[in-house]
């Protein structure tokens, strides 16, 4: 049961970082969309597909925080206590973004939405970044078992945490690219389609040179991580490589539909095998916490998946429902930041 | 390099002369943080639970009748619901992560008892958010029944969620579902750590006090509109809907409020001792209203003989036990702030009451609001009252059961995370949720400014007016 909960978090995990991942991609390309004018199409365009699901598809964090702390307490206080500075830098960015997107929306006048979306913005930059450091934090090891064990700064101040904090903007950045590519194509717009396709292309490129990178800074740096990732899951590391080279070459011959699987797949790829390089271990750091030593009781597992099971049952149709209702294509309405008047 | 060591040396100096055994952090900024935070997500949360019950109402009677008052109505308390529902989400993400950044001995030792609740919250959270995206976004896509319809699951997911997450609370309050042996947690019975003794009387009151935080808020908005002389259709739909909601939930509130009392009275006797600023246990006691405590007695009082004792035993001779049946450092302190803020509930509870009283009996008598300035003056002042009623019941629950985190369980002093710091993070939480208040305010401020109320909706003011 343990095991079945731990696999549950991790596609939570996994579907957080595919579609919350891709709209802090998309609010950090807002943040490089242009000058008020020109930049006004691509804001509408990101405004219109993230606007409907942002905070549907937020929600997947809480569960991630709530099945770890019912399932592995130890794990989650290990976590929380050590890294709590990252953690509540998240907070407030989620604050930040999630609050600032909606001021957004709901001001006319132009010097507001700018600084709103100056601050959704920033936030969607920089909530992805500590998200990643405290990824790195875990995955090399610097989190011992205990409350507060581990040091309060360089758990999350190392060369791994920025390497994985980098990753995760370009990642989203890039699912971003993706994603929009499509939905400009599927509501009309070629131009703007062209434009987030040559966004995908480079930043997809710059991701797959960094995440190389990146393999050099994890074996000096985290030398266990290395181990489990060139053995036990080389081939997910492989299968994220290859994922990420067909994108680009689907990028290239414009299968935008098709490129959103290979993209998914290239950054699922990359957490699968994460957690298949430290398996059985949750926490490296000695003493080392296993899976079977962080699990709470049988009542407790039991519950949790039963009521796990009938959440899932009412939540795929309504999921459905909302992605069905919103992905049907639809124009995108004129943009509300070129027209500063009412609309 | 030096100076980094110096720093650490003093930290840990500093750590080790803390008091409360092990490398004691500070619980007093961990305690100042969570209450800070709580205290303001759940007035979103209130608004979560009870405004989407009242827009689907101004949304279905638009429908029915075809009158265009209320659909601008429903559109425009749904443009504000999105914009408090964002931010009410994000507030709440605040306050899952602080359950592990202030309180890791609390998750460490008690998530497996205490994690089902929020567990099942998070589903509920996901049913409403998914709704709430399809109902907003789908207001000019859905037909009306189809609309209508969606709405319904935010209403249902809304008072789930209100539920789950305060049978956790109850649960600080009533421990059960696990046993300790040998210091060890065994035994572990999520189901019967939910339904606690705690669990009835609180999530009733929570759920009433989140509806009755919605009706008089709202309607307090039309009653300052109304005193600035804007009495149309509009204004008096927008006051009288809420207020009648509010007004309706009042009176049941306050037999659940004695029901909670009578609750804390058999389990948490020594909460009901620092609610009633009582010392020395005793029968034939008497109910206290205002004044404070020092030195071991409460000053100032009104005394009415034998009411505290009527009032939890029905009995003039009822036993209540004082606070000085237990050792001094297993009792609660800030009496004076407990005792005080129980009698603002209260008090509020019953001028709520009597507003209700002034409303429905005039429109009993002539079927309209009541014409005087003073109703709405009183109307305009009862939503914060609404509100502060809520915030001092909490003050009561949460301060009533130190120093326990976890009732005659675990202390607070033990459940705090140990790192050091941590009244940095009060420093920026309490700057960010400053910032997000006036920045709230201002932008719900905004949208009703910026579009004008037209002096007689048609069609085209209806349906111009976008939710989203
Ligand atoms: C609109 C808000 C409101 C109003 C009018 C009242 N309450 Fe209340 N009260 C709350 C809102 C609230 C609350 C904020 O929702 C609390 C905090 C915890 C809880 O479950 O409800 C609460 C707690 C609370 C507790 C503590 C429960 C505990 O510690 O477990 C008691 C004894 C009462 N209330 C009693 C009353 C009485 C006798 C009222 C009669 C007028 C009353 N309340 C009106
Ligand atoms: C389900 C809901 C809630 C849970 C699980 C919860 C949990 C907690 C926890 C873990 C603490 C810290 C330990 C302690 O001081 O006892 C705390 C303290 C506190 N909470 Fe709550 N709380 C809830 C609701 C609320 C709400 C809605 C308020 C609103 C005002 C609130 C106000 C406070 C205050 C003021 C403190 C500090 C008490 C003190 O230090 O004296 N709580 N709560
Ligand atoms: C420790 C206590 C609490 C925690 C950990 C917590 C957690 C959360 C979280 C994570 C969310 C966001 C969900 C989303 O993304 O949609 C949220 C929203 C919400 N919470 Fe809380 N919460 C707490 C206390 C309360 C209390 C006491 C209530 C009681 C009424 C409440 C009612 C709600 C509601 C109705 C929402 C939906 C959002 C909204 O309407 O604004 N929460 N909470």
């Amino acid at each position: 049961m343990a095991i079945t909960l731990l696999v549950l978090m991790w596609i939570s995990v996994t579907v957080y970082a595919l579609l919350a991942g891709a709209d802090f991609g998309a609010g950090a390309w807002d943040l490089l969309s242009g000058r008020t004018g020109p930049g006004a199409r691509r804001r509408a365009l990101i405004e219109h597909s993230i606007g409907p699901v942002w905070e549907a598809n937020h929600v997947w964090l809480i569960f991630v925080l709530v099945l770890m702390w019912t399932a592995f307490p130890p794990l989650f206080a290990a976590v929380s206590s050590t890294l709590y500075i990252p953690l509540t830098l998240v907070a407030l960015g989620v604050i930040a973004r999630g609050s600032a997107f909606a001021f957004r929306k709901a001001v006319t006048e132009l010097w507001q939405q700018r600084i709103f979306g100056a601050a959704f913005a920033f936030s969607s930059l920089v909530t992805p970044f500590f998200l990643g450091a405290i990824a790195g934090g875990v995955a090399s090891g610097r989190v011992p078992p205990g409350l507060a064990r581990g040091d309060v700064v360089t758990s999350w101040l190392n060369p791994t945490s920025v390497l994985c904090g980098a990753l995760a903007v370009l990642a989203g950045m890039y699912l971003a690219a993706v994603y929009l590519t499509a939905d400009a194509r599927r509501t009309g717009q070629p131009e703007l389609a062209a434009e987030f396709r040559w966004r995908a292309l480079v930043i997809g490129v710059v991701t797959g040179l960094v995440a190389a990178a990146g393999l050099i800074v994890v074996h000096s740096d985290a030398p266990r991580l290395w181990a489990g990732l060139s053995g036990r899951a080389l081939p997910l590391v492989a299968l994220s490589g290859a994922a990420g080279v067909a994108s680009l070459a689907l990028l290239a011959v414009r299968r935008y539909l098709l490129v959103r699987v290979t993209a998914a797949l290239a950054v699922a790829a990359v957490l699968w095998g994460w957690g298949a390089a430290q398996y059985p271990h949750l926490l490296a750091a000695a003493p080392g916490l296993t899976v079977a030593q962080a699990a709470a009781g049988r009542a407790t597992l039991q519950a949790t998946l039963i009521s796990a099971g009938v959440g899932i049952a009412l939540l795929a149709p309504s999921l459905a429902w909302l992605f069905l209702l919103f992905q049907r294509g639809r124009p995108v309405s004129p943009p509300a930041s070129s027209s500063p008047a009412e609309p | 390099m030096a100076g980094i060591a110096a720093a650490k040396t003093l930290t840990a100096l500093y750590l080790s002369t803390g008091t409360g055994g092990s490398q004691t952090a500070d619980p007093v900024a961990a305690r100042s943080q969570m209450g800070f935070s709580l205290g303001w997500h759940i007035i979103l949360a209130c608004l979560g639970v009870g405004l989407p019950g009242l827009v689907l109402f101004a949304e279905w009677r638009g429908w029915r009748t075809g009158d265009p008052w209320y659909q601008l109505l429903a559109r425009r308390w749904a443009k504000a619901l999105g914009v408090l529902f964002a931010v009410g989400a994000v507030s709440g993400t605040i306050l899952s992560f602080e359950m592990g950044v202030l309180w890791a001995g609390l998750m460490d030792h008690y998530g497996s008892v205490i994690g089902l609740p929020f567990s099942i919250e998070g589903f509920a959270f996901f049913i409403e958010a998914i709704f709430l995206g399809i109902y907003l976004y789908g207001w000019d896509r859905l037909s009306p029944r189809v609309h209508l319809l969606s709405g319904v699951p935010i209403v249902v997911a809304g008072i789930l969620s209100a539920f789950f997450v305060v049978t956790a609370n109850s649960w600080m309050n009533s421990p059960r579902g696990f046993k300790i042996v040998n210091g060890r947690l065994t035994g572990v019975d999520p189901w019967a750590a939910m339904f606690n003794p705690a669990t009835g009387p609180e999530t009733t009151h929570m759920i009433l006090a989140a509806f009755m935080v919605t009706g008089f808020l709202v309607a307090s908005v039309y009653a300052v509109a109304m005193l600035r002389g804007r009495t149309d259709r509009y204004h008096r739909l927008g006051l009288l809907i809420p207020l009648t909601f509010g007004v309706i939930m009042t009176p049941i509130q306050i037999v659940v409020g004695d029901w909670a009392a009578r609750y804390v009275g058999s389990e948490q006797p020594l909460k009901l001792a620092a609610m009633e600023g009582l010392n020395a246990s005793g029968r034939h006691v008497p109910e206290s209203i205002g004044g404070y405590y020092a030195g071991g007695q409460l000053h100032w009082a009104l005394k009415i003989p034998d009411g505290l004792s009527l009032l939890v035993h029905l009995s003039p001779n009822g036993y209540v036990t004082g606070l000085q049946s237990a050792p001094p450092d297993n009792r609660p302190g800030l009496i004076t702030l407990i005792h005080l803020s129980f009698d603002t509930m209260v008090g509020i509870g019953f001028a709520l009451l009597l507003l209700g009283a002034w409303l429905a009996l005039a429109w009993w008598r002539t079927r309209t609001i009541p014409p005087s300035i003073w109703f709405l003056r009183a109307t305009a002042v009862s939503g914060i009252a609404a509100v502060m009623a809520m915030e001092a019941g909490w003050i009561v629950t949460e301060v009533g059961r130190q120093p326990w985190i976890v009732y005659g369980v675990l202390r607070v002093a033990n459940a705090v995370n140990p790192a050091p710091g941590l009244s940095w993070g009060l420093v920026a939480v309490v700057t960010v949720y400053a910032l997000l208040t006036v920045v709230t305010v201002y932008v719900l401020r905004r949208l009703a400014r910026n579009r004008p109320v037209p002096d007689a909706p048609q069609e085209s003011d209806v349906t111009g007016y976008k939710v989203v």
